[in-house]
């Protein structure tokens, strides 16, 4: 038999080179496609409102097509860097802490990981400053430079405090298999409570702080350690008991910052 | 040249970001764990994408569709554009006025969700996690949806001064509801998804239209009125992500029902 004709002799290098570099290329276009699905409505609404709406040309062609380049590539390679880092690593660390069985370290990392992802985050830092101009302004705080920069670390530091609490809360109740509804039905009830008593000029800031806490690096990485301990510990359903984690988070800052401005 | 420079400045900012997240991971894993890390290259390399990915997305973002999303949401709520230029003076707010703001209200929520880089990650992992059951696709528009829901309508809020709380407060009760009838394995997925959709993409857009038309409206005080947005904009995707599963449920039986009878 002729070896080209032999379907167990791999096939001559030049079809096959071109077949490896065409499947290479699949490869890399297609998160970035994925991305481009992703990008896409953001531009058509963009698009749709400035041409139709407003009835205005789009400004800077070219740093427009460039800037959405780099919006693509940047989507692409995040996506491959989660599979790569952030959801390996959460769950190996998760497997460790289940393997060593030591609840209260477990719970000191759940909470420095939310502490320490929390208090430097840039959107919760320009949200205190802001909150901290207009106590300022409404005179519930002195109106110095020194107050209100102490006003604003004291909010920082609360809503770090209550994304820690939320994520020892939270590891807590995955190792115990507690559903999800009846700690959050809890945590509605304690922000209508603290609601009626705090003052109005807070409100809005809590209810906001709830939702900027968690950034783009920390949510894979909580999800994958709640994923990973549901899937180490026996009895546990990672869809389940798994997710949850980052509810909590979004759910404490609310209470703990009317807490704080009732407190000030 | 310039924009390597800008380039260089969001990486450092990134980077202040990402390195106590990673002081953390690396100091519990190696003095409390005792652990190697499993394929330190892999990881290493992984993390690079990471900070890099996310300084392109966000300085590809800041370059293009930001200016432009933040100049239309001040021109959309601009009185010269609602009311024609020679209304100077707005005496009274009908809300009715303002529908082209809801409806890029529910626009702009629906398509920055979509983008939003947390959300993408949340979904690979659920569609994981439920063997497939979850689409990565059906997630994403599920809370797209209710996020265009709760931005247009907190925005109407802040069109009529309605208490923030009394929208909230409702939005609880409804999701509570919506609990009980709701599978019980999407329940945890759906809380978590309320607060993944706020992150990079939606809040510098959301923000903006809310302080915006705070600003605009006579007697809205851009302290009591312009926060709150991001609240709605984590509340409706729970609900929509419940509802969401009730319908896939419901189909499913529905096929089901179909072949017992064939």
């Amino acid at each position: 038999m002729h070896p080209a004709d032999n379907p167990l002799v791999s096939h001559p290098p030049k079809k096959g080179l071109l077949k490896v570099l065409l499947a290479i290329i699949r490869r890399a276009m297609r998160p970035l496609t994925e991305s481009a699905l992703a990008l896409l409505p953001i531009v058509l609404v963009i698009g749709f409102f400035q041409l139709v709406v407003l009835r205005q040309p789009i400004p800077n062609m070219g740093q427009m097509l460039w800037g959405t380049v780099l919006v693509l590539l940047g989507l692409a390679l995040f996506v491959r860097g989660l599979e790569m880092a952030l959801f390996p690593i959460g769950e190996e660390m998760a497997y460790n802490f289940v393997r060593k069985g030591n609840l209260w370290w477990l719970l000191i990392f759940a909470f420095t990981l939310g502490f320490g992802t929390t208090v430097a985050e840039p959107a919760l830092i320009a949200i205190a400053q802001e909150a901290a101009r207009i106590a300022a302004s409404g005179q519930v705080i002195e109106n110095t430079a020194a107050a209100q920069s102490s006003y604003a670390i004291g909010l920082r530091l609360t809503v770090a405090l209550a994304v820690g609490v939320a994520l020892v809360v939270g590891v807590f109740r995955i190792l115990k298999g507690w559903p999800v509804q009846y700690l959050i039905m809890g945590g509605y009830l304690g922000v209508v409570v603290m609601t009626f008593f705090a003052p109005p000029e807070i409100i809005g800031i809590a209810y906001d702080s709830g939702g900027v806490t968690t950034s783009t690096v920390t949510v894979p990485l909580v999800a994958a350690l709640g994923i990973g301990l549901a899937h180490s510990i026996h009895g546990r359903d990672p869809l389940i008991d798994g997710f949850g984690l980052i509810a909590f988070a979004s759910l404490t800052p609310m209470i703990f910052v009317m807490a704080f401005g009732m407190l000030i | 040249m310039d924009g390597l420079i800008s380039f260089a400045y969001s990486l450092l900012a990134m980077l202040r970001d990402v390195v106590p997240i990673a002081a953390i991971l690396f100091g519990f894993q190696i003095l409390v764990l005792r652990q190697r890390i499993t394929n330190p290259a892999r990881v290493g390399v992984g993390m690079v994408f990471v900070l890099i990915g996310l300084t392109l997305f966000l300085q590809g973002l800041e370059m293009a569709l930001f200016p432009l999303g933040r100049l239309m949401a001040s021109q959309l709520t601009a009185p010269e554009f609602i009311f024609g230029v020679e209304t100077a003076v707005l005496q009274k707010v009908v809300w009715l006025d303002y529908i082209w703001v809801y409806v890029f209200a529910a626009a702009i929520g629906f398509a920055t969700t979509v983008a939003e880089p947390a959300l993408l990650a949340v979904a690979i992992k659920a569609n994981q996690v439920s063997g497939g059951t979850i689409t990565v696709k059906g997630l994403r528009f599920a809370v797209a949806i209710g996020v265009a829901v709760g931005v247009a309508l907190g925005v109407f809020r802040i069109v009529t001064g309605t208490p923030l709380h009394w929208y909230i407060i409702s939005g609880y009760v409804a999701v509570i509801i919506q609990t009980a009838f709701a599978p019980k394995s999407i329940i945890p997925l759906a809380f978590d998804s309320g607060g993944v959709t706020t992150s990079t993409v939606t809040v510098p857009l959301v923000a903006a239209l809310g302080l915006g038309l705070a600003e605009t409206i006579p007697g809205r005080s851009p302290v009591l009125d312009g926060f709150g947005l991001i609240a709605f904009a984590s509340l409706f995707p729970i609900m929509a992500v419940m509802g969401y599963a009730q319908l896939v449920e419901w189909k499913a039986r529905r096929v089901a029902s179909h072949k017992k009878q064939a």
